[in-house]
């Protein structure tokens, strides 16, 4: 008879944003209008794709430095650790980011409001966790971007994230942002998100990972769904 | 509290905690959209072959999404996880064991964008049925998750093969959903694999919005 492994914990009400959010106009024609139908994690659920180092260059960690030279703009790192809901690390799990320049440019091609490109930084990175889950990145602070929401719309400074973990069902895409950002207060992504967990996006100045005469230091840890600690239940498994 | 001018007068605006921002809570953190720009980050070379090249028997699944407004979501990008042809899974949580591929080189991740017709495209190999609990086994399947622009949290549908019908009357997952629901999961064959259109939105119950599903 199979086992199946324990099954990861419900993410829980009042951690994702509602699929339609009115006020980011996207969401309209994009969410679903159906209950979810929720299902067991069976095999295909808690397993998943798992990626190391294989995808990932030497410099993948590092987006200051692009076509020979280095990128404009405030130099910071951003560094955190993997965990999930049960506290434990997440490691050797590969983490995919993605942002705009320090003017708030992205490199593409639907991307084109009048702030400069900056021709050393492509904006993209890749890094693996650690054994204790920890992981870093070198970059510049995001720029503010001007977006077609609502009447003078922008964009908080943010970085995308994307992590696999170690199963189907921990897989998350989110978005980090800057501590006190002027601009929260008109953001419905941002605001999509129930006001408990939204702090959770905002990463900290961390004075301790600021490097003297090189870079500011914000720290930004990344908490994925955790397990329970008792196996799916087979119901005509009782005899061993 | 906040001071909203003519000239911002159809902006939203929310109330700010200020703060430091070092008290958040510890728990999952929130989803967010991939945005209209994760072309730059998430795109790789070998995404679309969840099988290489040259595989015996690899075939080619063409997923379609569709928005409320029957428009093609031309910025979609799916995500496919699937067992292998022998329905195994080359992952420690497997409770049969990790196992190597079959046939070698399979990856069982796909990951591709969606052209202007709404159309992301994967190849891979056709997975094996999988054990599930009390005997129950599900019918060969891929799982497909459906990032956007707009699309808060991944969406999560499954994509079953039209071949397998004794598999499907029994299959835990489609004999969870209503009976007039199932033929959505279940994709059409081509020349050189499959098809199936996922469709995100219909208010009407009984529309063409895709099941999608909740772990």
């Amino acid at each position: 008879m199979l086992h199946l492994p324990p099954q990861y914990r419900p993410i829980g009400a009042d951690v994702n944003a509602p699929p339609d959010f009115a006020d980011y106009k996207t969401t309209a024609l994009r969410s679903p209008r159906q209950p979810l139908k929720l299902i067991p994690q069976r095999l295909g659920e808690v397993t998943g794709p798992v990626f190391g180092e294989d995808r990932v260059q030497p410099g993948d960690a590092d987006l200051t430095i692009a076509n020979g030279g280095e990128a404009q703009g405030q130099r910071i790192v951003v560094h955190g650790r993997v965990l999930d809901s049960g506290g434990k690390p997440v490691p050797n799990t590969l983490l995919e980011v993605w942002q705009a320049n320090a003017g708030g440019r992205y490199r593409h091609i639907g991307d084109n409001w009048p702030a400069p490109l900056d021709p050393h930084f492509d904006g993209i990175g890749r890094c693996v966790t650690d054994a204790d889950g920890h992981y870093t990145f070198t970059t510049v602070k995001p720029g503010a971007y001007p977006w077609r929401n609502h009447d003078n719309a922008w964009r908080p400074s943010h970085i995308h994230f994307s992590l696999f973990g170690q199963a189907f069902t921990q897989r998350l895409v989110t978005q980090m942002y800057f501590p006190d950002d002027p601009l929260f207060f008109q953001d419905p992504i941002y605001n999509a998100v129930p006001a408990a967990a939204r702090h959770r996006m905002v990463s900290v100045f961390d004075y301790d990972a600021t490097v003297a005469d090189w870079a500011l230091g914000f720290r930004f840890d990344i908490v994925l769904r955790g397990r329970d600690a008792t196996p799916f239940e087979d119901d005509e498994d009782h005899d061993d | 509290m906040t001071d909203t001018s003519p000239k911002n007068s159809g902006a939203p605006t929310y109330e700010v905690t200020p703060g430091d921002f070092t008290t958040a809570e510890f728990g999952v953190t929130p989803s967010q959209t991939v945005g209209p720009y994760w072309h730059i980050g998430l795109p790789w070379a070998d995404g679309p072959d969840a099988a290489p090249e040259g595989t015996p028997d690899r075939i080619t699944l063409r997923v379609t999404v569709i928005d409320g407004a029957r428009t093609p979501v031309a910025d979609a990008m799916i995500e496919t996880w699937q067992a292998d042809a022998a329905g195994r899974f080359a992952h420690a949580d497997d409770p049969r064991g990790a196992a190597e591929p079959t046939p070698a080189g399979f990856r069982g991740f796909g990951r591709a964008g969606a052209d202007e017709s709404g159309t992301a495209v994967v190849h891979t190999v056709k997975p094996g049925p999988l054990p599930a609990e009390n005997g129950a086994v599900e019918a060969p399947h891929v799982n497909v998750g459906v990032f956007a622009r707009g699309i808060l949290e991944r969406l999560y549908t499954r994509l079953y093969f039209p071949e397998d019908t004794d598999a499907h009357a029994v299959d835990p997952v489609l004999t969870s959903l209503p009976e007039s629901q199932r033929p959505k999961l279940i994709a059409n064959k081509t020349d050189d694999g499959y098809s199936l259109t996922v469709y995100v939105q219909d208010s009407d119950p009984e529309g063409v919005e895709t099941p999608f599903f909740e772990l």
